[in-house]
């Protein structure tokens, strides 16, 4: 961080943006102070969404934690209740049936396909592009809800997982309703390409700016599809070799430049890898039990100790650091939620941007409110 | 950026005709030309339409759809026929504490196997199913009302013991597969204990006329 000269309070200018604001980000305040239209200090500020989570998990039993970590992120629910699930299956020691990991990994990658596709939606709502390009990509995330909803019980709190193993099996008919979905995702991502990818208005906002070094990403603690669009590999699917990612084929698309641009087609291109995995998964998926019949979950009692599950959550490095002390309640529960860490570098990249790109690079980071205040 | 993919739009006519366009605005252009696309489709494919015209058209709920736990009796009469014994695990389970029950009492003032007071406040309940999951007497489901709204805030959003007994055949309407696998494990059980009880039954008849066989011996 480079220091900064002391700022002429009679040349700039103080703007207060939110917390109220109609990106779709949710409830986040930034002072902006400006000189012209150029960003000279951005402070963010955060906590208006602020629920105490990681408190009320530690007063309540492991189970009943389960339901608040779908109040993270919600707009992908089911790959935080998958994180804290390999968290306390670390500290209990819980195996995992062959058929649940799949599960596991169907609706964890359609988890982030939908993500993805609400993504680049949202982004081209921050570039004043409302409308078409947010409800292109929300028709195949619609979809994508009703699987979760005729799996789980509802279209956004799933409280899926358990601790070995997924909550339910899926119903009858849910396998084709998948395959029809992922059959239509590929013409879903054509035409969001072609609607963004090629457009030059996208181009002239996305390109060069809030550009990032990979060096820099990982001073940062970044992680995930902004940390590779600096031209970093690094994908704990791959690294960690969480639940079966290891029998899958795909690729880990990296950027070059590290800028918004980038970001954006970091989107784009893991979906389609998404959409690969997904198709394998469901050509691959074996019948068995769905949940251990071993793995206790009401009144679970851990030995003591401690355990950091992680996943490559579509944000970033989804983790969750538990400690143990023996009782049916934890006693000390973190969340490294990949939001709140890839915001710390917010205020580096703006420095020196215009006002307008401020929203920009904000939408292309990719943040949810419930998860960067907890 | 490495590993682009072709997409399959551009390898079509159009797309391949638009794709060939070297000119500034050629993007917009051809962004342009999948929203017509759309645009057109739409009133020959009716799959593009995807639209659901709420209060007219109604939302077809999937079976495991949930909104609110509702507590199931069987046969005709809700008191005589409520499953819950009043054990509160569904209570001391709740993550955000939303039920509140207090067990009945006979004259003499002994514990009855029933609430006498079952409150949820949906107000506060968050739909995790956790108390269906914990429920050991399949007492407690799930419903799939979700048009809950109201203008009084404390008469209507929190649920008394008549508003949440349903009876088991409104169950099967909304969850049948759930509810037909749950009346199997009641049915199932409730051999095993008869099994159990006439064994048991058995077992008592035999010691007994052991017993009075051995008295008889002795006289004999």
């Amino acid at each position: 961080m480079s220091v900064m000269p002391p700022l002429d309070s009679s040349r700039t200018l103080d703007v207060s943006l939110g917390p109220q604001h109609p990106s779709t980000h949710g409830v986040f305040r930034m002072n902006v102070t400006l000189d012209g239209e150029t960003v000279v200090r951005l402070q963010p500020v955060f906590g208006y969404l602020h629920r105490n989570h990681e408190k009320i998990a530690e007063t309540h039993s492991y189970l009943a934690a389960m339901p608040y970590t779908d109040r993270l992120d919600y707009i992908c629910p089911i790959t935080n209740n998958w994180a804290y699930a390999l968290a306390v299956e670390k500290l209990a020691g819980i195996e995992v049936p062959e058929r649940a990991e799949y599960i596991r990994v169907i609706v964890g990658e359609f988890t982030r396909l939908q993500n993805h596709a609400a993504l680049l939606g949202f982004l081209a709502g921050d570039l004043g592009g409302w409308g078409t390009a947010l409800l292109w990509a929300f028709r195949l995330r619609e979809k994508i809800l009703d699987l979760f909803e005729s799996l789980t019980g509802a279209r956004m709190m799933a409280n899926y997982m358990r601790f070995g193993g997924c909550r339910c099996d899926l119903p009858v008919g849910w396998l084709e309703a998948a395959r029809a979905v992922v059959r239509d995702a590929h013409g879903q991502l054509d035409e969001l390409e072609a609607l963004l990818t090629g457009n030059e208005i996208i181009l002239a906002r996305l390109q060069g700016v809030g550009a990032l070094t990979g060096e820099r990403a990982i001073n940062g603690g970044f992680s995930g599809p902004v940390l590779r669009a600096s031209g970093v590999d690094y994908d704990i699917r791959k690294v960690d070799r969480y639940g079966i990612y290891d029998r899958f084929r795909f690729r880990v698309p990296r950027g070059t430049a590290g800028d918004c641009f980038d970001r954006m087609m970091m989107r784009l291109l893991e979906a389609r890898e998404s959409v690969g995995i997904l198709e394998q998964a469901l050509a691959g998926i074996p019948e068995g039990p769905v949940v251990n019949p071993k793995a206790k979950q009401r009144g679970l009692r851990p030995p003591a100790g401690e355990a950091y599950g992680r996943i490559e959550g579509p944000k970033g490095e989804l983790g969750f650091y538990l400690i143990s002390d023996g009782t049916d309640r934890p006693y000390r529960y973190r969340v490294r939620p990949p939001s709140l860490i890839n915001l710390t570098l917010l205020e580096e990249l703006c420095i020196g941007t215009k006002l307008a790109d401020v929203m920009v690079i904000l939408g292309s980071i990719d943040i949810v409110l419930g998860e960067v205040d907890r | 950026m490495n590993e682009q993919k072709t997409s399959r739009w551009s390898e079509s006519f159009a797309g391949r005709l638009l794709s060939g366009l070297r000119f500034p605005g050629a993007g917009l252009v051809k962004g342009l030309a999948v929203t017509a696309r759309n645009f057109v489709g739409s009133y020959f494919e009716k799959d593009r339409l995807l639209t659901e015209l709420y209060p007219e058209q109604r939302p077809r709920l999937p079976e495991n759809s949930r909104s609110f736990p509702f507590l199931i009796y069987d046969g005709n009469d809700p008191e005589a026929g409520m499953r819950c014994v009043s054990c509160k695990i569904c209570e001391k389970e709740c993550p955000p504490q939303c039920i509140y029950i207090v067990q009945d009492r006979d004259a003499a003032g002994k514990a009855l196997k029933r609430p006498r007071v079952f409150n949820i406040d949906i107000s506060v309940c968050m739909s995790c199913q956790i108390c269906v999951e914990v429920c050991p007497f399949e007492s407690i489901r799930m419903d799939q009302v979700f048009e809950a709204s109201s203008y009084d805030r404390f008469g209507s959003l929190v649920l008394t013991k008549r508003d949440l007994l349903k009876s088991n055949e409104y169950y099967h309407g909304i969850h049948p597969t759930e509810a037909a696998e749950t009346d199997a494990r009641i049915e199932a059980d409730r051999k095993k204990k008869e099994a159990a009880a006439a064994a048991k039954a058995a077992k008592a008849a035999e010691t007994a006329k052991a017993a009075a066989e051995k008295k008889e011996a002795p006289a004999a």
